[in-house]
């Protein structure tokens, strides 16, 4: 906490480092705006310095934590209550790398356990539908896959010819048919008198759909999982897409998809989930999209596709309820099953059972081909004719 | 008007019957003597609205309200011109008038529809206006440039007018259910507050403050009720203007506390989803034991 003003701007400035390398937005506009913000407050008061600063730095809410936390370990006063094994406030980390962390933590005198991402506990919710005793926490190497089959894979995805069907906007674009666009046609009439000689129409701009893409990457689907993120990293190149991984607990993965580079990408992926091949919930994974994600990420008319082989530990009822209600929110929803391509194979797994009658679409997944087949059901969405 | 302290913004929402938390007071007293836009956000039903709303009433000014949605454009959004009045005008004139002093008449601000933008920009109000612009993530990626372009200098041009500069410009209230994520230049330009759901004593205090007419123990009951909802596993939890609606509605009634009966009765007040009643449903009596006991 500052006492003296002249001592607090090169500290600002060093808390805004701070929050920058914890991978905030802390730029020399937003130093300026605080340093205007502090003029005008109370310095004394704590919880209005924080306030202040609070919302001056912070501009969404995945911020607010690492917000806290920046602040407890840069402005909290030593507690006399440390010494006694307490730190209040202190307990909080900060997601940073681990150099970045090591400078901070000598700089302020900091032990690193403080900074380290590998300790956050919010990285490890110890709540993970009472199944975490079998989650298995395990990294996995993407670099089992030969680079020629990856290329050749990658290539052939991003050439495919399918693009997602469109859906119309609400927001109107110059046409030679149409509605009438009466702002063109009076300007125009008003040349000539006000006689409507043309008249000017407009119609509906069209864009894609959005995807959203849930994956199944527990242990039943781990050969494919990796072609799957390959296939998840040639769509996000190209259209609008959400991506998510599951195996117990559901995971976003739609920013680390964005790097150009396959390999980068894959191995962000693969550090940032950390249950890759554990046991299968679909019903708590779709749950938690539905009460979580659904409304952010599908609006617009979005197309949802589920991968997944249905092996299903978890409840089917609760399954089956939350499939009703993501269907009701989608404009379609796809399931993918790279067993359906195997010899004879019948869909008599519970989960797959019981997630049957709720989808609109069931198909293979576990080559090219079936990839291509997908391709044209996007590419032609609008018939609303149901393909399984 | 300007409140001069934190204090001053705290206690002139409390008269006005906003309970509000003491950061929200911060946000709003710094983007006041910041002169920055303000953007809100929080799940829905937990106030964003009327908070904007409140800042009006406590600064005196006017409140301008644009409400978002997908398409909306500049016709919309900040002036039209109104073709039918034009036309008519412009078929009146005798034919020896020369057109280009016609041209000019039309194009002059009487035959112009003011939009809320543009209202808000263009006034002449001794404390310039709160604009209000109201979920702006209904909107779509076009109009938040526009938006960005309009906040950072404050100034419409309309083709045969002029460029038209606001004299003093409004004190701007975004807010945003975060259906989407808005753009990180658009927010960048913001003060930033994120309103949480009430702990049980501040929902109390809402509700009192808000439907006096639920009276006695009825207020506490119907917040730790749905502070019990919150807790639990559905697709959407309540929002405090549910809270108030449950407990004006349990008030209509002519209920003073609460019970299973009247709570199955009136549930539709804070639950909008089917899947939700049916979890609820059996737990009202062990909800309404623990609201009663709290």
């Amino acid at each position: 906490m500052p006492e003296e003003a002249p001592d607090l701007l090169p500290r600002l400035g060093a808390f805004a480092r701070l929050l920058h390398d914890a991978g905030m937005e802390a730029g020399p506009r937003r130093l300026t705006d605080a340093t205007r913000a502090l003029a005008c407050v109370d310095l004394k008061r704590q919880a209005d310095f924080r306030n202040s600063l609070r919302t001056v730095f912070v501009s969404r809410k995945d911020e607010l934590p690492v917000f806290e936390a920046a602040f407890d370990i840069f402005w909290a006063p030593p507690d006399p209550r440390a010494s006694a094994g307490v730190m209040p406030g202190r307990s909080r980390s900060l997601p940073m790398s681990p150099e970045r962390a090591k400078a901070w933590s000598a700089a302020l005198r900091l032990n690193t356990s403080q900074m380290n991402r590998e300790q956050d506990p919010s990285t490890v919710p110890a709540s993970s539908s009472g199944y975490s005793a079998e989650e298995l926490l395990r990294h996995k190497d993407f670099d089992q896959m030969t680079w020629q089959e990856t290329e050749q894979v990658r290539k052939l995805l991003e050439q495919a010819p399918w693009r997602v069907a469109e859906r119309k906007t609400r927001r109107l674009r110059p046409a030679h048919a149409g509605r009438i666009d009466l702002r063109r046609s009076a300007r125009h009439a008003i040349r000539s008198s006000g006689e409507l000689i043309q008249l000017f129409h407009r119609r509906p701009r069209v864009r894609r759909r959005p995807l959203v893409l849930i994956c199944d990457v527990s242990g039943s689907m781990e050969r494919y999982s990796r072609l799957l993120m390959i296939f998840a990293h040639a769509i996000a190149r190209r259209e609008d897409l959400e991506a998510f991984v599951f195996s117990t607990r559901l995971t976003r993965i739609t920013r680390l998809l964005r790097y150009r580079d396959l390999d980068r990408s894959l191995d962000s992926v693969s550090k940032g989930v950390h249950d890759f091949s554990g046991g299968t919930r679909i019903g708590d994974a779709l749950s938690d999209f539905n009460r979580h994600w659904a409304r952010r990420v599908l609006g617009h008319g979005a197309v949802v596709i589920i991968v997944s082989d249905g092996w299903d530990r978890g409840d089917p009822a609760r399954l089956t309820a939350e499939l009703i209600h993501l269907r009701r929110s989608s404009h379609r929803l796809i399931w993918l099953n790279p067993l359906l391509g195997s010899e004879g194979y019948q869909p008599l797994t519970r989960g797959m059972a019981a997630a049957l009658p709720h989808c609109d679409d069931f198909l293979a997944a576990h080559n090219l081909k079936a990839l291509d087949d997908l391709g044209r059901l996007l590419a032609g969405l609008n018939r609303r004719s149901r393909f399984r | 008007m300007t409140p001069a302290t934190i204090e001053d913004v705290e206690q002139r929402l409390r008269e006005r019957k906003y309970i509000g938390d003491r950061a929200l007071a911060t946000s709003i007293f710094l983007a006041l003597k910041l002169e920055k836009p303000l953007f809100i956000e929080g799940e829905a039903g937990v106030g964003k609205t009327e908070a904007a709303k409140v800042m009006a009433d406590v600064l005196g000014a006017r409140l301008i309200r644009l409400q978002c949605y997908e398409g909306i454009d500049l016709a919309h959004a900040v002036y039209e011109w109104n073709y039918p009045r034009q036309l008519l005008h412009i078929r009146l004139l005798d034919a020896g008038d020369d057109r280009r002093v016609a041209e000019r008449e039309i194009y002059s601000p009487e035959f112009l529809l003011r939009r809320p933008l543009l209202d808000a920009i263009d006034n002449d109000d001794l404390t310039p206006p709160v604009l209000l612009i109201d979920e702006i993530d209904r909107s779509d990626e076009e109009f938040e440039a526009f938006l960005l372009e309009l906040l950072s200098d404050f100034q419409v041009s309309i083709p045969e007018i002029g460029t038209i500069k606001a004299k003093r410009a409004p004190f701007v209230v975004i807010t945003s259910n975060r259906t989407r994520e808005v753009h990180d230049a658009l927010k960048r330009r913001c003060l930033y507050h994120w309103i949480d759901y009430p702990d049980l004593e501040k929902e109390v205090e809402i509700v009192r403050a808000r439907a006096p007419e639920a009276a006695g123990e009825l207020a506490r009951e119907v917040a730790a009720l749905v502070q019990g909802l919150r807790g639990m596993d559905l697709y959407k939890v309540p929002g405090v203007s549910e809270t108030l609606d449950w407990a004006r509605s349990l008030a209509a009634l002519g209920a003073t506390r609460i019970d299973p009966t009247l709570v199955n009765a009136t549930i539709g007040a804070a639950l909008k989803y089917q899947e939700d009643l049916e979890r609820v449903r059996e737990q009202v009596p062990a909800l309404v034991e623990k609201a009663r006991g709290a």
